[in-house]
Order: C-alpha cells, then sequence, then structure tokens
C-alpha cells in the first residue's frame, strides 16, 4: 500500500455462494479523499464499501483501514469500526428512540461520555445537519430527508474520521434530495474522507476527487471526475454514462 | 373562487349518527343481521336472567331461607327445598380461608397477607411508568422474590412452614408470577441462543426449546415429580412445589422464547447493520436497539401465553398440590359440602377470569400506549 493511504483494498475477493460479487478489486483512498463509487445495480459497490467496516466478510486479500487490517479478530473490527461512520439507503434510524437518543446512544454506550456530554454533543452535530429543532421527535415523525441528516449526525457524533454513504439519496422524494446532499457537501469541505456510492452525478461532478467506476464485481475504470465524465476510457463506462446522463 | 373555498371542511351525513342512526348501521344493516341480532336477544333473555336469579336473587349468602347460618351442605335451602334455592355461596365463605391461603397456620398468616400487599407494591411499579420514584422502588421489585421466600417459607426467626401447608391461591400465585417472572429472561436468552452464530450454543437452545415445547406440562410435572430425584444428588430431596416451579418455568420459557423469536425475525436486517456500524457490541445492541423493539411487537403474544400459564398453573393438583382448583375440589371431596361443585368451580372460574382479564386489559393499555409518538413504521 501507499504511505498515506487511509484505506487500502488489496486483491479483494468475495463470494455469495457461487456467485463472485468482488473480483480483485484495488482501491487505495487518501487522508481527506472524496471518492465516489457508481456502476450499475449488482455491480458491487455497496459490497465493496461494506466490506470497508466488515458489515460483509471478504474472503480472499486484504483490507487495511487506518493502519489496522480487518479479519476476523473482533477488536480490529470494533477499532475500525469506531473510525467509520456509515450512511445507509434506507437511514435505519431506531425507531423507537427519539432523534437526540438515536444520536447519543453510541457516545454514551461505546465512548461511554456522560448523558449530558452526550447530549450537548447530539445537538452540536444536529445544528450541523440543520435540525436541532426536531431533536425530541421520534423518526417516523420526520421527512425522509431529515431522517437521512439525522443518520448523518448519528455517524457524525462517533466523530469518525472516514464517512461511508451507501446510495444516501436513492431511498428520498427529489425534492428532499438537495437537503442531503448540501449536508454532504458541507462535510466534504470540511476535509472528511468519504467513500459515496450514489447515482447523483452532479453531487460527483462538484465534490469527488476521483470516480470509481464498477462492474460485474470488479473497478473497470477509475478517473478524476472531469476525464471521467468528458473522455471515459472503457466502452462500458461510456454506455453507462450514455444511460444515466440521457434521460 | 377563491382558495378560501379550501380550507371549509364538511360535517358527515347525519343519517349515519345518532342512537337510531348506530343501530340501522350495526344490527339492522339487512335481513340477516336484523335475524341474527333477534337470535342473540333471544338467547340472551333464556340465559341472563335465570342465571342471574340462581347466582343473586334466590341464592343463599350465608344464611338459608330459614334465616339459619349455613355450616354444612344440609342447610343449603337448596338441599332443604331444591325448589326454593338457588347458589350456596356460603361453602365459599365458610372455606374462604382455605381457597387464599390453603393450610396455612393461622397464627402465621399474616406473613401470607404481607406477601400479598407486598407483591402489590412490587408489581405496581413495574406495570405503571409513571409511578413516583419508580427506580427506587424497581429495586424493591428485583429483591421482592427472596423477601417473599422468607417470609413465606420462614427463616431468620420466623417459623418453618412447609409448602405442603401452602395453597389456594397462594399456591397458584407462587407458581403464576414466578413462572412468568423467570420465564421471561430464560425466553430472552434461549430466543438470541437460538438464533446465535454459533452452531453449539444455537444447536443447545433449539433442542432444549422444542423438547419442552413438544411436551405437554402434564408429563414435564410428572417429569419433575418421578424423573427429577434421579437425577439429584443423593441426599439432596427437592421439595414438591419447587419442582413444579421449576417444570412450569421451563415450560413456559419455551414458550416465551419462540415468541420472542418471531419477534426478533420481524428486526430488519438494517437495524442490526445500523448498531453495529456505530460500534454497539453484541450484548449493546440487543439490549439497546434488537430487543425493545422486538419485545415491543411481541407484548400481545408474550400476554396470551402468560395467561395461557397462569391458566396452566392448574394442571399442578394432578401431581398432587393444591392450587386454588385443588382447594376446590379438596373442599368438595369433605361429606360436609358434597354436591356443591358449581359454586365452587364458578367462584375458580372468577377468580381466573378477574386475573386474565386484568393482564390482558393491561396488554391492550401497553399496546395503545406504545403506539402513540412512535412511529414503527418507519423503514
Amino acid at each position: 500500500m501507499s504511505e498515506n493511504s487511509i484505506i487500502s483494498l488489496q486483491k479483494v475477493n468475495k463470494w455469495f455462494g457461487d456467485f463472485h460479487v468482488l473480483q480483485d478489486v484495488n482501491l487505495e483512498v487518501k487522508k481527506k479523499e472524496r471518492i465516489v463509487v457508481c456502476g450499475p445495480s449488482g455491480s458491487g459497490k455497496s459490497t465493496m464499501i461494506r466490506c470497508i467496516n466488515r458489515l460483509e466478510e471478504h474472503q480472499e486479500g486484504t483490507i487495511i483501514v487506518d493502519g489496522i487490517e480487518l479479519t476476523g479478530n473482533l477488536k480490529n473490527i470494533d477499532s475500525v469500526r469506531r473510525e467509520v461512520g456509515m450512511v445507509f439507503q434506507q437511514f435505519n434510524l431506531f425507531p423507537h428512540l427519539s432523534v437526540k437518543e438515536n444520536i447519543t446512544l453510541a457516545p454514551i454506550w461505546v465512548k461511554k461520555l456522560p448523558k449530558a456530554e452526550a447530549e450537548e454533543l447530539a445537538m452540536k452535530q444536529l445544528e450541523i445537519v440543520k435540525i436541532p429543532e426536531q431533536a425530541n421527535k421520534f423518526p417516523g415523525q420526520l421527512s425522509g430527508g431529515q431522517q437521512q441528516r439525522v443518520a448523518i449526525a448519528r455517524s457524525l457524533a462517533m466523530n469518525p474520521n472516514i464517512m461511508l454513504f451507501d446510495e444516501p439519496t436513492s431511498a428520498l422524494d427529489p425534492e428532499m434530495i438537495k437537503e442531503v446532499l448540501d449536508v454532504m457537501i458541507d462535510l466534504a469541505e470540511g476535509g472528511m474522507t468519504m467513500i459515496v456510492v450514489t447515482h447523483e452525478m452532479g453531487f460527483a461532478k462538484t465534490v469527488a476527487d476521483r470516480m470509481v467506476f464498477m462492474d460485474e464485481g470488479r473497478i473497470v475504470e477509475e478517473a478524476t471526475p472531469d476525464k471521467f465524465f468528458n473522455n471515459p476510457e472503457s466502452d462500458r463506462t461510456k454506455l453507462f454514462l450514455s444511460q444515466i446522463l440521457n434521460h | 373562487m377563491t382558495s378560501e373555498n379550501f380550507s371549509e371542511f364538511r360535517k358527515p351525513p347525519i343519517a349515519t349518527t345518532g342512537l337510531l342512526g348506530w343501530l340501522r348501521m350495526n344490527l339492522f344493516s339487512n335481513w340477516f343481521n336484523a335475524i341474527l341480532t333477534f337470535l342473540v336477544i333471544y338467547f340472551l333473555y333464556q340465559i341472563v336472567p335465570s342465571f342471574f336469579n340462581w347466582a343473586v336473587f334466590s341464592a343463599d349468602f350465608t344464611h338459608n331461607y330459614l334465616g339459619e347460618r349455613i355450616i354444612d351442605r344440609t342447610f343449603c335451602t337448596r338441599v332443604m327445598e331444591p325448589e326454593l334455592g338457588g347458589a350456596c355461596w356460603a361453602i365459599i365463605f365458610v372455606r374462604f380461608y382455605q381457597f387464599i391461603y390453603g393450610f396455612y397456620p393461622v397464627e402465621e398468616v399474616w406473613r401470607v397477607n404481607v406477601v400479598y400487599l407486598l407483591l402489590v407494591v412490587a408489581v405496581a411499579p413495574l406495570l405503571i411508568e409513571k409511578f413516583p420514584k419508580r427506580k427506587h422502588f424497581l429495586y424493591f421489585t428485583f429483591i421482592f422474590p427472596i423477601i417473599a421466600y422468607f417470609l413465606l417459607a420462614g427463616g431468620f426467626g420466623l417459623a418453618h412452614v412447609s409448602t405442603k401447608d401452602w395453597g389456594g391461591l397462594l399456591v397458584t400465585l407462587v407458581l403464576g408470577c414466578t413462572g412468568i417472572a423467570v420465564a421471561f429472561p430464560l425466553g430472552i436468552v434461549l430466543a438470541l441462543g437460538r438464533r446465535s452464530n454459533l452452531p453449539v450454543i444455537s444447536m443447545v437452545c433449539t433442542l432444549f426449546i422444542e423438547f419442552i415445547r413438544g411436551v405437554p406440562l402434564i408429563t414435564l410435572l410428572f417429569f419433575g415429580m418421578v424423573m427429577l430425584p434421579l437425577f439429584l444428588p443423593e441426599g439432596i430431596t427437592l421439595d414438591g412445589l419447587v419442582r413444579c416451579l421449576i417444570a412450569v418455568t421451563l415450560f413456559q420459557g419455551a414458550y416465551m422464547a419462540e415468541v420472542i423469536r418471531g419477534g426478533l425475525q420481524a428486526i430488519p436486517q438494517g437495524q442490526y447493520e445500523a448498531a453495529q456500524s456505530v460500534g454497539l457490541s453484541y450484548w449493546q445492541l440487543n439490549r439497546k436497539i434488537i430487543l425493545p423493539q422486538a419485545i415491543r411487537i411481541t407484548i400481545p403474544s408474550i400476554v396470551n401465553t402468560s395467561i395461557g400459564l397462569f391458566k396452566d398453573t392448574t394442571l399442578v393438583l394432578i401431581v398432587g398440590q393444591l392450587d386454588l382448583l385443588g382447594i376446590g375440589r379438596a373442599v368438595l371431596a369433605a361429606q360436609t359440602w358434597m354436591g356443591l361443585s358449581i359454586e365452587v368451580y364458578v367462584f375458580v372460574a372468577i377468580v381466573f377470569i378477574i386475573f386474565t382479564f386484568s393482564m390482558s386489559r393491561y396488554s391492550l393499555y401497553l399496546e395503545k400506549k406504545l403506539k402513540t409518538g412512535i412511529n414503527m413504521g418507519a423503514d
């Protein structure tokens, strides 16, 4: 791996049963780098980023996150998960807890923060995602965009070095996509290392340092957004771009 | 047209409201419905007045129709003058002590009364969320079983009372409360164990659940009576009531485990992933995220199996424990009260209904309370 990589995937392979989802995936992510991953559905994008915080187990190859190699070692998994925040397509807020409790839960139980301190932290995170007034509501009372912003705040409260986004706007009504993307742009400008799986090409053009295009479990093309959108190398990329940009 | 027109809401049509409207809509909406309504009214007319006549208006309570105090069956109006008399509740009044305490020594019975009282103090804060100083009272709830044990059985200067002398409602409540209270955590552990990724744990839990669930409770009670002593080291004997308690608790634990497992399966995978991604450990994840949601959606089934168990405790009479029903049968077996079985069974039924109906009402209240404010429909 190169010297200043914070995430390094080397020859990563993974199967679901007989289905080869990840084939020799290599990816190096530098500190503060913003990567946007795109590709057709079933191409392994989600699986790849889910391997980075070990929601999925890879079977071959090495994954090193912030100097820690992901193996079956539970201690390593815990330390990596503390470094890496994740935002899901379906938000996955805890419906039985209030917005504030959703955010304070992990700081209190994992980081052993006193309750008052955790609540202060939660309010700070809610300010960052611009919905402090929703602190005492329950997730079911919020709109999709608000829920996703709470989910971002929940991850940020653990003060991660890396944020993973797994199609964060795919389950949202069109009117709410922007409010979530705005928060993500703020984050990117703040210097967060981010890997974002998304089909929001406008967002990719504004924010990404590098585009990664995947198909059938392989990384087909890696390029700067400029090169990726204007002058892609592989035919598969050209086809994909023509499909999603022309609708 | 201005925008004001949009803000006017209309009231529903009048014909659907009011008593007549209600009757028409619910009882006489078509000829079939009307026939059913009349049939039900006819049956109620046949049953209800004669039941009340038997149970209340022509019944004896403590004195018969001649004004004599009833001390055995020969004084009952319905034994003396079968045409005149209804129920003879005197059997309940005369034997009330046995129904409530069994054969607990009279001079020690205050201890049972204290336990009954403390039981209310222990359960109330558990059930009522807004109970003042709830946290402190919950500590008491936790140590209540120990206090109750020493009060009932003796020790610390209190005279020893053998469980052979316990009986009636006391035994029913001891079995029911212990069974439900211990089976709940046992069920949670078994349910989590059955879903464990570790094959040994999962197999042991599955075997246990399937074995216990596949065997009738009576068989387990016989097991406890006959087989359990064979497995114990020599010299150690287990009290008969304790053996019943073990059988009842294991039985209920297995059922509870399956109920809770059903709830666990309803929790979306995303909840696990979100909890893991913020770094929660297996136990934290289950305690804080998964179980609260799983238990919430299984409350109706949890209460359902608990009511089932509470009624099933009557089976212990087959292995010689005198619970409420057992005492009833013992009372009837005596020559002095023979033939009054209807009164006894109705009384026992009413006591059970009081407990089970309260449980079912409480579950409805819980469901309602948990629904408001928290929308579980979020994905």
